[in-house]
């Protein structure tokens, strides 16, 4: 969300110097054993690794580094290693069922645990998945293809919104604060959680001011600081070229081990702050929607395990146009039902959709709690009727139904709107939730204050095509084409 | 024009001239409303050096092994007579290979000054043109020039292929990957935008010479190595809009006279180098000349202009909405300074007739705010 509140909040920020919370509650589900993975590459390269912390242990993480990162063996003992890490992670979720019956559906199994890897920016999930679109179709008997589907997997969930399987830790971050710096520097982790845990005695401003400084605050990746490349990891490099080229295994192993202390240094930093962040966002309540969110990751992580159980081929390459189009359309559905989900369970962001129209508030100035209308075919109904007096820019949406946050279960559509000379008039239909009219269910009285927002859509049988239906895609130009989307500004 | 130069390197001082590339030309148009940026490019100044005398170095550096790759991916393309080169244009082009030669301009005899080898460029490739003839041909490190703000500007394209059909195209040299039809929406417009000032020199000198502009196609080669190998692919990039923003930037920089003119007497940025080159300017003073000409600063900045770090600092100080990025401006139009903004929003402060609006909102926002404790 990006409304005037969250404006309001980063002049404040700007002024006190300390971030402001966004969110009361948080939004996404963290499970307790995160997988944690920070990646480097080597720069110039699309996806050559240079290395990587990974792990759920914030004290012991696993460190995997590559002495060369062009030569393709050692990228492929990388990959070896980080799939015996992500792949015995994933293993290890797939214990415990829960037996599903939905609706006027057939029961189904799914795993009551799922898998979550936590990165620190979205560069780091758009690595991922160039890293699992790299080895997925790798033929080797070894598990770096398996890795390659996974990853694909995890950069695919990334992509839609309210999932928790994939992560990255400034999206969580600043969807729950707002800095006094701009979107640009809340990219950077280290200056992102200076402004939101600032060091004790300091300001989250001044803080960030240091945090700046990459010899002090490496990048967090994927990409690696340009001068720590000339100064520290060229110099490395090239001494383990000369010992491989000289053929002296022992300088070798110590050119190799020099590589793994410079690159460390880069990973460790960011690894710390990423279970720095990790903790203060556990400090924060979940929002009552996760829990449905998460059942729906678990879903998703289910089937993929059946379908590589099955011998199913890995995700494709191009999306089809098609495909990419129904994709696109899934992810704006699943956009517009987080957004609105987010609303009913937490009041500041309902408060910020009040800035832009889309939510609305105010007092009950008059109620026709007993008002029938007569349907088409005769019939009549209980159609309760409110009038709420507001201050807020509505935005009428005939057809939209709206719900208080209060009364979950009664939906109300705009009947009307009058102005009048201290704000304006809302003519409210209760059309879902007010009963019979031999057992009606109370409506907010005159004199109450009450709260309006959309009612979130339900929750649709092909609202989440899985990865192989519609594979990942960074999006594109429709596929069979060579080049890349015309550069327009 | 030459007064209008003499200001310039008055305005610049002892320093030796920093040139124009492609890059940085392209640059002036990530923030074509600066008139800081403009007068310091436009006089040479280097930003760089001046950015660190006051006390905000700026951090440019590109990683070795980014560069190696360029480079490594460059000599692959080149390599046996741009063989393999050759052999891409002529699938997108239709070139046939036989016909097609490759034609090096990096040396002119033993001199290799700039000028020389711009006045050798022209040659070839006006000859090219008039004769028209139908044999494809590579032309390789072209020189061109362009003016900008009254200065020659030397350029130096990858490459210019001569088509067929009569037609130039420019070709950019490029190691990021395109990985399945894909690629990095960033990469590809900063490509574009200096592939549209070598396609602006080219047009310029046909024109110069009574030849018809246009034979220079607006659509250019852009070359990627495809799907993390080194296989290169080709992909036709149509750069009007960045030719068109291009002329744009350039046209402003004809008219930096007008932007001279409002500075107060004696404002320079000398760096007053010392015999080693060092510079002894005393730093307080340099800033002070800086502030002197206003700046549109935008978070944008630290990608393009060496003066980022300094800007930034001067528009938190000012307590200015740009630290926030222009959407945030944009969304409080007109509004400048936080202070102001929050004044509105509490209604300490009360509105000018035209931020009405925007104050009844931030009104609104910040009951809202308040309302949730
Ligand atoms: S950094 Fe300063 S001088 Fe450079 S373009 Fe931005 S505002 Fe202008």
């Amino acid at each position: 969300m990006s409304g005037l509140l969250t404006v309001l909040e980063k002049m404040h920020a700007a002024r006190t110097g300390y971030a402001r919370p966004l969110r009361r509650f948080r939004h996404h589900h963290l499970v307790d054993e995160p997988l944690v993975i920070v990646p480097l590459k080597l720069a110039g390269e699309a996806a050559a690794p240079l290395g990587c912390a990974v792990g759920t242990d914030p004290d012991e993480p696993v460190l995997l580094t590559v002495p060369q990162p062009r030569n393709r063996d050692l990228q492929h003992a990388f990959f070896t290693d980080l799939a015996h890490v992500v792949l015995g992670y994933v293993a290890a979720r797939q214990g415990e069922t829960e037996e599903v019956v939905p609706r006027g559906g057939e029961p189904r199994l799914r795993y009551a645990d799922a898998p979550q890897i936590l990165v620190p920016n979205r560069p780091a999930l758009d690595h991922l998945g160039l890293t699992g679109r790299l080895t997925r179709f790798q033929e080797t008997e070894d598990d770096v293809p398996l890795l390659g589907r996974w990853l694909t997997f995890f950069a695919d969930r990334a992509e839609y919104p309210g999932s928790s399987l994939a992560l990255a830790l400034t999206d969580l971050l600043t969807a729950q604060w707002a800095t006094g710096q701009s979107d640009l520097e809340d990219a950077n982790l280290a200056m992102l959680l200076a402004w939101i845990c600032p060091p004790e005695g300091t300001t989250g401003a001044a803080a960030a001011q240091v945090a700046e400084n990459p010899l002090d605050f490496p990048p967090a990746g994927p990409a690696t600081d340009p001068d720590f490349d000339g100064l520290v990891l060229q110099p490395a490099v090239q001494g383990y070229d000369r010992a491989v080229d000289a053929g002296d295994p022992v300088a070798a192993a110590r050119a190799e081990a020099k590589v793994r202390e410079a690159v460390t240094s880069q990973l460790m930093p960011t690894w710390r702050l990423m279970w720095k962040g990790l903790r203060r966002l556990r400090e924060l309540p979940e929002a009552a929607g996760c829990e449905q969110r998460w059942a729906a990751d678990r879903d998703r992580f289910t089937r993929h395990v059946d379908r590589i159980a099955e011998g199913g081929p890995p995700q494709p390459r191009h999306d089809h146009a098609v495909a990419a189009a129904a994709r696109l359309a899934t992810l704006e559905r699943a956009q517009s039902r987080f957004e609105a989900q987010q609303a009913v369970d937490d009041p500041f962001v309902l408060a910020e959709l009040r800035t832009t129209g889309e939510a609305f508030g105010g007092t009950v100035v008059a109620g026709e709690p007993d008002r029938t209308e007569v349907t088409a075919k005769g019939r009549t109904v209980l159609r309760p009727r409110l009038t709420v007096r507001t201050e807020d820019p509505v935005r009428v949406d005939d057809d939209q139904a709206y719900v208080c946050p209060d009364r979950p279960k009664q939906n109300v559509r705009i009947r009307e709107i009058a102005e009048d000379e201290s704000g304006c008039l809302l003519v409210l239909d209760v059309v879902s939730g007010m009963g019979t009219v031999k057992k009606p269910v109370p409506i907010p009285e005159p004199g109450e204050t009450v709260r309006y927002t959309r009612v979130p859509p339900q929750w649709g049988g092909q609202d989440f095509p899985a990865p192989e239906e519609t594979p990942w895609t960074h999006g594109g130009p429709p596929p069979g084409s060579e080049e890349p989307q015309g550069a327009e500004q | 024009m030459d007064s209008l130069n003499t200001r310039l390197a008055a305005l610049r001082g002892g320093t030796s001239p920093v040139g124009f590339s492609a890059r940085t030309i392209a640059g002036l148009n990530e923030n074509p409303g600066c008139a800081r940026r403009a007068l310091l490019d436009a006089s040479g100044a280097d930003k760089d050096r001046i950015g660190a005398r006051v006390g905000f170095p700026g951090r440019f550096g590109q990683s070795p092994f980014a560069l190696a790759r360029g480079r490594v991916f460059e000599e692959q393309i080149k390599a046996n007579g741009a063989a393999q080169l050759l052999r891409l244009l002529r699938e997108k082009l239709g070139l046939t290979i036989e016909e097609a030669a490759y034609l090096p301009l990096e040396d002119v005899g033993d001199n290799t000054g700039r000028e020389l080898r711009a006045r050798h460029t022209t040659a070839q490739l006006l000859r090219a043109a008039r004769e028209g003839d139908d044999a494809g041909t590579l032309f390789d490190h072209p020189m061109l020039r362009l003016r900008v703000a009254g200065c020659t500007a030397y350029l130096e394209p990858d490459l210019v292929a001569f088509q067929v059909g009569g037609r130039f195209h420019v070709v950019e040299i490029k190691s990021f990957a395109v990985i399945d039809g894909q690629v990095d929406g960033e990469q590809v417009t900063a490509a574009a935008r200096q592939a549209a000032v070598y396609v602006l020199a080219l047009r310029e000198l046909l024109a110069d010479h009574g030849l018809d502009p246009e034979t220079v196609s607006h659509e250019v080669l852009l070359v990627t190595p495809a799907d993390f190998t080194n296989r290169p692919v080709v992909s036709l990039i149509d750069v009007r809009k960045q030719l068109a923003a291009v002329r744009r930037v350039l046209a402003r920089m004809s008219r930096v006279e007008t932007l001279l003119d409002a500075l107060p007497e004696g404002v320079s940025f000398d760096l007053a180098p010392d015999d080693d080159g060092d510079p002894t300017r005393d730093p307080a003073e340099l800033a002070a000349a800086l502030h002197q000409i206003p700046a549109r600063y935008r978070p944008g900045c630290r990608a393009h202009c060496e003066l980022a770090a300094f800007c930034r600092d001067e528009a938190r100080c000012a307590d200015s909405l740009d630290v926030f990025g222009p959407a945030v401006g944009g969304m409080l139009g007109g509004v400048d300074t936080v202070c102001a903004a929050l004044g509105l929003a509490e209604g300490t402060r009360a509105p000018a007739e035209d931020e009405a609006e925007i104050a009844r909102a931030l009104r609104h926002a910040e009951t809202l705010r308040s309302g949730l404790g």
